[in-house]
Order: structure tokens, then sequence, then C-alpha cells
């Protein structure tokens, strides 16, 4: 079972551990990504993040499904920001739920490296002069 | 504004952009007439060449109803195709 969002308000953790609580797992595991004060060297004033909601949504799904293919998961919560975000802000929560802490650390793993590989969404870095949207250009 | 298309008639589709996409053509939500059974390769192509700014980016790719499309596949009255930059979500 799994909860996948997208919101351009701010996304809480605790809503993610409650919703993978179950009696049959022994492990949460959680990966928070927040916005952080640099890139490449450049300082970092904010992000701000764009979905195609729909789609986005979509392949959040096909990974949660693969991930529950290839581990034990009982719940998972996937959950991701929109619009404009500033230092220490969460941008990404996945957490989810298995019998023992191994699976659960890989499955957080693969989700996250996943999402950016194939989910939709995209970053603008905003600079002190300037703005950049991440991974666009070489 | 668009008729209504049959065999011989252009159809019309919807064009979403994101990210830089949206930076190069200046638009995040268009409707185009293009012609019947235009396939996404061709499409892509067209984009290509009246933007040259697209072949600066590392790549671009293109969803139709919200999947990502496969080479060959041919578009459909009011399909919706977005322009997918690479993504750099997380």
């Amino acid at each position: 079972m799994f909860d996948l969002k997208i919101s351009d308000q701010p996304l809480n953790p605790q809503d993610c551990l409650d919703f993978v609580n179950h009696e049959s797992t022994g492990a949460s595991t959680v990966f928070i990504g927040r916005v952080r004060n640099q890139s490449k060297g450049k300082k970092v004033l904010r992000l701000e993040f764009e979905a195609y909601e729909k789609m986005a949504l979509k392949e959040m799904e096909k990974i949660a499904e693969k991930a529950k293919e290839k581990w034990p998961i009982a719940k998972l919560a996937f959950h991701h920001r929109t619009g404009i975000t500033l230092l220490g802000d969460i941008a990404v929560i996945i957490a989810l739920s298995t019998p023992h802490r191994k699976e659960g650390f890989r499955a957080c793993e693969y989700c996250i490296d996943a999402l950016k590989e194939t989910v939709p969404i995209w970053k603008k870095e905003i600079f002190e002069n300037g703005e950049e949207w991440v991974s666009a250009t070489p | 504004m668009f008729r209504k298309s049959d065999n011989n008639d252009n159809m019309k589709i919807n064009i979403l952009a994101f990210g830089v996409a949206k930076d190069i053509l200046g638009s995040a939500n268009f409707e185009m007439e293009v012609k019947p059974k235009l396939t996404i390769d061709e499409l892509k192509a067209q984009f290509l060449a009246k933007n040259p700014d697209f072949s600066k980016l590392n790549s671009i790719l293109l969803a139709i109803n919200s999947e990502y499309s496969i080479p060959g596949q041919v578009l459909k009255e009011n399909d919706e195709v977005a322009l997918i930059p690479p993504v750099s979500g997380g």
C-alpha cells in the first residue's frame, strides 16, 4: 500500500512514518532530501521545483511497485515538494516499512535513485546572481 | 478555433512544456495543429528544427498522455504531449 503525494506545501516526515507503521514490520526506513546552501561551489539561495504532477505520480507509483517486487515492503510513502523551497526545507521524503533493516535500506536507496532518473520533476537553483535548471545542459 | 478533424484534415494536440523546455518555447501550455498520423519522432524533429536551443540540452524526451513515448508512436487527436527535459527531482 502506497501513499504518493506531490505538494506545494511543507512535507511532514511524521506523516510518512505514521503511514508506513505496520505490526508485521520491524524496520521503518526513511530518506529525507533537503535544500542545501551550495551547488558545485556556488552559493544557493533557494530551489524552485516544478512537476508534471499527473505523470510524476504515475512514475512514483511504478517505482514503488518495482521496489515492492524486489523487497518485502509492507507500506511505502513517497512525497515530493513543488514550488519555492528555502535552505533546510524538505524536498522529498521516502519512508517504507520492511520486516528487517537491510532490505529497508536497499529499497529506500533504490527509490531515491529511480526518482532522479525517471520522475518528471525539475529543480531550478537560484544563486545570488543567476539561476539554472539542474542537469539541463552539459 | 480548430476544425474537427477527419481523415484528410489536420488534428489538434495539446503541448505541455516543463523546466527549461518551457523557457525555450516561451510557453507552458498550448495547442498545435499537426498532420494526421504524425509520429512522435516527427513531432520531436519539428520542435528541434524550430528551436535550436533544444539541441543544447542533455536530452529532451516526449511523453504522450503522461507516459514516456516509444519510438514510432503515432499521435491521435487531442493527445497531450509533454516535453520532458532532463529530470532533476529529489
